[in-house]
């Protein structure tokens, strides 16, 4: 398909006998968010660490903008222009919010090899990573240490950190995980407006918040896609139902 | 305002030199030997905290580098003494006794060592990284004791200490200035790498690699090149160190050396600036004082590092100036 920025085909991963990633092919088209849901175990994660290049597959290519990237590792992808968040915070916790995401300001402008002009006086960084912090709320704590946030907000920092990369992809691993329901409610409406500037591949359990963003879903069962469509279809699809979302989401 | 480390750091500092010239007036040479000792162990050290305190590196194999830098002069400057050339299979050269070309070769030999180890050791992490790097250093200790030419296990005497342009380097305050010079430009060039977009980036990959990663950078790439600088100041210390003793022998190399750099950081505090400096001044302080009480002296110097590791995790320099360092 012309229109895939992020084209997964025919992914396999087995850890001996137990294959976690079965013949999973899917896209993510511009300027949609692409939900990855599934029951506990059935390789959300493993998934998402091959795409992000942490896992390498046993079989199956992955294209980003029509090229193969399989072979490249997470470095390298993000340089490529795919921005990942955690499920599990991955920040530097003993570093202020606002040195946080300056690394990212860091990495996407290439400038890492500077040794002697002091980072956090660098303007152009300060600009970029600033305005990361203030689009999701979190100018006011930019001198705090991470280690003293909240959950909810070591989450939105994951969030800023990524879009200081101006990433042409998102890949979002459970970002309302712990949030709450008013945390939520906010990361949902941040993510409704961030689609339009990259889609977004995203693995959630929160359902209200994947059945209200998604365009399209993607439903992993024991490694396999069993099903991929609109959230109406979905809901409607009666394999989906016994495999996975039950009495759940039949209002 | 200055912070309360800042006024630690300068007081220490300013100490080595007040001490010197103290010792001047008092016409005590030994005492301004021992400045200079504390000057150049504290030079070794200040190269392995950046691997160490920024980057997380615990490299038990730095008195490879040390070591380095002391043979680079030991050779050079025999080589000078002996007025015979120096044959290196490709090339030949004469031996020099002049210390900022002996300098050079120092920092370009340990630097490069430390990139090639580098490559190797930083495949690993944790206690295998610390493994590896123990290994090479063992490896150039025993190299050094069977290899006859330059003095083998009994070392290599230089009878003359090597000159710099405009100085009278055996006069022992000329170079004792001349070390703390060198001391007070690579902690003011390692205080800017700390606070560099380099120095952000490394010392992120200390605390979480994977999110180095994330924002495409290679950690790898990083804790090399932090390694290949660490290796570098190091090996600039082993030259001084053997210039100041006008002897060069294998026990530069060996594990024990690598072992004391390390309780220089921790004695002074980890991922301080000013961490190595406190800490080799207090080693050499507390070597001549208890050396002096009892020959048994280091049980006492383990019972004081015991207590830094238990008690006051934040080395000398955070149990003075309470919290605030940038990692107790």
């Amino acid at each position: 398909m012309s229109d895939a920025l992020l084209d997964l085909q025919g992914l396999s991963k087995s850890f001996g006998a137990l294959r976690v990633t079965d013949t999973v092919s899917l896209t993510l088209r511009s300027g949609e968010i692409h939900a990855l849901i599934g029951p506990n175990g059935a390789g959300k994660s493993t998934l998402i660490q091959q795409v992000a290049g942490a896992l390498a597959p046993d079989a199956g290519r992955i294209l980003f903008e029509g090229r193969d990237v399989t072979g490249l590792g997470t470095a390298q992808r993000a340089q490529a222009g795919l921005g990942r968040t955690f499920q599990i915070s991955a920040l530097a916790m003993e570093n202020s919010v606002l040195q946080n995401v300056m690394l990212g300001a860091v990495g996407a402008s290439r400038s890492v090899w500077r040794f002697v002009r002091p980072v956090m006086r660098d303007a152009g960084l300060r600009v970029e990573a600033e305005a990361a912090l203030h689009r999701v709320g979190l100018g006011d704590v930019a001198a705090m240490r991470v280690a003293e946030l909240s959950h909810g907000q070591r989450r939105l920092l994951e969030v800023a950190v990524a879009l200081t990369l101006k990433p042409k992809a998102f890949l979002m691993d459970e970002p309302m995980a712990g949030l709450g329901s008013e945390g939520s409610a906010r990361m949902t409406a941040f993510l409704d407006g961030l689609r339009a500037e990259a889609p977004i591949l995203l693995v959630e359990h929160d359902m209200d918040a994947v059945f209200a963003l998604a365009d399209r879903i993607s439903v992993l069962v024991s490694g396999r896609v069993i099903a991929t469509g609109t959230p109406a279809q979905i809901r409607r699809n009666a394999e989906v139902q016994t495999a996975y979302l039950g009495e759940e989401v039949a209002p | 305002m200055m912070r309360r480390e800042t006024i630690l750091n300068l007081l220490v500092f300013l100490a080595l030199p007040a001490v010197a010239l103290a010792a001047l007036a008092l016409d005590e040479p030994f005492t301004i030997t021992l400045a200079t000792r504390a000057a150049i162990l504290a030079l070794a050290a200040v190269g392995l905290n950046l691997a160490l305190g920024l980057g997380g590196l615990v490299s038990l194999g730095h008195a490879v580098f040390f070591g380095l830098g002391g043979y680079a002069m030991g050779i050079l400057a025999s080589h000078a003494q002996s007025y015979a050339p120096l044959d290196l299979g490709l090339f030949v050269i004469d031996g020099t006794k002049s210390m900022p070309v002996i300098w050079l070769v120092a920092i370009s030999v340990s630097a490069l060592a430390a990139l090639l180890i580098g490559l190797l050791a930083l495949r690993t992490t944790g206690v295998y990284f610390i493994m590896i790097t123990l290994a090479f250093g063992q490896m150039f200790y025993y190299f050094t004791i069977s290899w006859p030419a330059y003095g083998g296990e009994d070392g290599l005497s230089i009878y003359v200490r090597n000159s710099f342009p405009g100085l009278n380097t055996l006069d022992p305050v000329q170079f004792f200035g001349l070390v703390f010079a060198l001391l007070a430009l690579v902690l003011w060039i390692m205080g800017r790498i700390e606070r560099s977009a380099f120095g952000l980036a490394l010392g992120t990959a200390r605390q979480n690699a994977t999110r180095v990663e994330t924002v495409g950078l290679s950690p790898f790439k990083l804790r090399l090149v932090a390694f290949v600088i660490s290796g570098a100041v190091t090996g600039l210390a082993g030259a001084l160190f053997a210039d100041l003793n006008r002897f060069v022998s294998p026990t530069m190399f060996s594990w024990q050396m690598s072992g004391e750099f390390i309780v220089f950081i921790v004695l002074g505090g980890i991922g301080r600036l000013f961490g190595p400096v406190v800490g080799a001044c207090l080693f050499v302080l507390l070597e001549h004082l208890l050396s002096g009480v009892s020959e048994f002296w280091l049980i006492y110097l383990g019972a004081i590092l015991l207590f830094v590791v238990l008690f006051a995790r934040g080395g000398v320099i955070g149990a003075l100036v309470g919290q605030g360092g940038r990692h107790e």
